[in-house]
């Protein structure tokens, strides 16, 4: 239990149609704690929750998680230890064929033998404790983006995991969706003791309940450390993200070539 | 030009590629054996959406094409005097060939697209990736049963075919044309076989099921998860299993019944 | 409730195919539960068999009674020897009677046809027809009255 890290990646490498999209990136994730993991769109965050559960493997390098190297486990043994994890998809991904209350009966179904009242117990308080055991009865298509999230959050925990990984869990919500995301983060992580991992570019959110973040961009880690340490970063790079400043190390213009020779008009007459 | 020959030559590539993904999918979807608590249920709902909704698109579609049968063959065979011979004709054409490839057709269309689709969609969604993520292998809890399902359907709906069929032949025939019913029948007896005609024309609609079945969950499985995507696979699904049935019923009838 | 109304919708399509089957068998292919009935054996030697093919009918006096099991070369004699299982009850087919090659119609089938002789002593198991009579060929037919033979 004193293990300091929960999950450690060392130099992991990792290239998809010939672009890299992880050049050497070196990461731990301490235990019990909320960690963001920042970064521009497109920088691959979404691939490093994949890493870490094992649905892809990195070229070169290690991922660690709780002692198990994940690449190099067996598929029964990948499952296994995906059963600690509850990970928590940007879209939701809830089974539309399925009521709420299925939903989050589903982990609970196929992996438990638990008899169907203890089931309906199990349910009922996983959905109050996002607020929604009233709309057991409701469709997935019948929720708002808010709901289908909270209720996906809701089944991410049925199985009481040790480590649950967010996905853009504020991306497009309104204000007080996002709030109510960010309450219930903070509250599961303070009351069940689980290690969180919160992938997102809403910047003051994800340092509002983070205990230590570090931000990625163009296949590296560029910086990490508490909210506080990365308001004091040194980096433009760190800095320009934080504030959101349009140009900066990051340039406003996709690489091209000259203005006056795309518009032609170096030679002055055509 | 050694760009088109190295364009070609990574066409064949993907092409054998596929060939290669498509067979692992298949054993890892095979690989498992379902508990039969929980794997019972859901092939009995794809059985429902596989087998019993595409029953009343090969039920009208056999009864048209066994009168169509019916006419033609009473105008052909009347020229030679042989109308009696007129049940002997629409029992084999169905059982031998129509039977088991026009259900392969229909249910590539009516079936399989929403086989693809479906879990096109559920890619695309991230239903397939949770599931995986919560520790339940998808090919096995998604997707088998969806294939197993084809497969069991598609010789039931085959064999339905053919009797409805038969039965629009003797409508047509009998009730209105005015063919002998004594000699449609008997005709037909003595000449159909159960083994090598009625079996063998099963075995190929077994056939057939399993081949679109696999092609329909792999295009799904397979797609690129876009709404053109899902649109392409869909297309691809209807092609490539018209295209296999097509031709595998060419190579297995020339099996079957090739040496008369 | 929903699952059960399933489960009984697709039961009702499996037997559905299931009685689509049977019918295929029973009325369609005429595969009676009495095709099982006991039979016996007996052998032809025929000089050419044209072409007869197993599966073939059996017939006397226009009525079947039995069926053609399999057809081949006796490598001795050369002549292909063919095998006919007759239906039980037919068990007084007197033992000079001989087999005909027929053929149902101009263009039809060909089945065998056995004409009856006059003996007390009827064919028994294993037994083989005295007599036969070949296959006619309509081409042979037709060469032999064009050069006038």
């Amino acid at each position: 239990m004193n293990s300091p890290a929960y999950i450690s990646l060392r130099d992991v490498v990792f290239s998809r149609s010939g672009r890299r999209i992880f050049d050497g990136v070196s990461l731990d994730i301490p235990r019990g704690k909320v960690t963001a993991i920042m970064g521009p769109s497109g920088t691959g965050k979404t691939t490093l929750l994949r890493l870490i559960g094992g649905q892809l493997k990195p070229d070169s390098g290690s991922v660690v998680l709780d002692g198990h190297d994940v690449p190099k486990l067996k598929r029964k043994a990948l499952y296994r230890l995906r059963e600690k994890i509850g990970m928590l998809f940007q879209s939701g991904a809830l089974f539309t064929d399925l009521s709420v209350f299925e939903n989050v009966a589903f982990p609970l179904r196929v992996h438990t033998e638990l008899p169907e009242d203890m089931i309906r117990d199990i349910v009922l308080m996983k959905l109050e404790a996002v607020g929604l055991r009233g709309a057991r009865r409701l469709m997935p298509s019948e929720l708002s983006g808010g709901m289908t999230r909270r209720v996906a959050l809701a089944r991410s925990i049925a199985l009481d995991p040790e480590l649950i990984m967010y996905d853009e869990p504020f991306a497009g919500q309104d204000p007080i969706a996002m709030g109510v995301l960010v309450k219930l983060i903070h509250d599961l992580n303070s009351s069940m003791g689980l290690t969180s991992v919160l992938v997102s570019h809403d910047v003051p959110e994800s340092l509002s309940i983070c205990h230590y973040a570090c931000i990625i961009s163009d296949g590296k880690v560029i910086g990490e450390g508490t909210p506080e340490q990365l308001r004091a970063h040194p980096s433009e790079k760190v800095q320009q993200f934080l504030q959101g400043q349009p140009d900066g190390p990051v340039p406003f213009h996709y690489p091209a070539a000259g203005v006056a020779q795309d518009f032609e008009l170096s030679g002055g007459v055509s | 030009m050694i760009d088109r020959i190295a364009a070609f030559g990574r066409l064949g590539l993907d092409v054998v590629s596929s060939f290669g993904r498509s067979g692992r999918f298949l054993a890892g979807v095979l690989a498992g054996v379902p508990r039969p608590a929980t794997g019972f249920p859901l092939l009995l709902k794809q059985l429902y959406a596989v087998g019993v909704l595409s029953l009343a698109i090969i039920v009208v579609s056999g009864l048209f094409i066994g009168m169509v049968l019916g006419l033609q063959g009473f105008t052909i065979l009347s020229d030679y005097g042989s109308e009696a011979a007129i049940g002997q004709m629409i029992a084999l054409t169905l059982v031998r060939e129509l039977g088991p490839v026009v259900t392969a057709l229909l249910f590539a269309g009516r079936a399989g697209s929403a086989l693809t689709a479906e879990i096109g969609l559920m890619k695309a969604t991230e239903q397939l990736s949770s599931m995986e993520m919560m520790g339940v292998d998808p090919l096995r809890r998604v997707i088998a049963p969806r294939l197993w399902a084809g497969f069991i359907a598609m010789p039931v709906l085959a064999v339905i075919f053919s009797v409805v069929g038969i039965w629009g032949g003797m409508l047509v025939g009998v009730d209105w044309l005015g063919v002998f019913e004594g000699s449609f029948w008997g005709n037909m007896q003595s000449s159909v076989d159960f083994v090598d005609d009625v079996l063998n024309g099963v075995i190929k609609s077994i056939v057939f099921g399993f081949v679109c079945a696999w092609i329909a969950v792999y295009q799904g499985y397979d797609c690129v998860p876009t709404s053109a995507g899902i649109s392409s696979a869909t297309t691809k699904t209807v092609v490539y299993s018209s295209l296999a049935v097509l031709g595998l019923d060419f190579v297995m009838t020339a099996v079957m019944f090739g040496d008369f | 409730m929903a699952q059960r109304t399933t489960e009984i919708i697709v039961g009702l399509f499996m037997v559905a195919g299931c009685a689509a089957l049977l019918f295929l068998a029973l009325q369609v292919s005429g595969l009676s539960p009495k095709s099982a009935e006991s039979t016996y054996t007996i052998f032809a030697d025929f000089n050419d068999t044209g072409g007869l093919t197993p599966r073939g009918r059996v017939s006397m006096a226009g009525v079947t009674v039995g069926a053609i099991e399999s057809i081949s070369l006796n490598k001795d004699t050369f002549q292909a020897r063919v095998e006919m299982s007759i239906h039980s009850d037919i068990d007084n087919i007197p033992s000079d009677s001989s087999a005909v090659i027929r053929t149902s119609g101009l263009l039809g089938e060909q089945y065998i046809d056995i004409s009856i002789g006059a003996e007390m002593d009827s064919l028994k198991e294993g037994d083989t027809f005295y007599s036969t009579q070949s296959a006619m060929n309509l081409e042979r037919l037709i060469s032999n009255f064009a050069s006038g033979r």
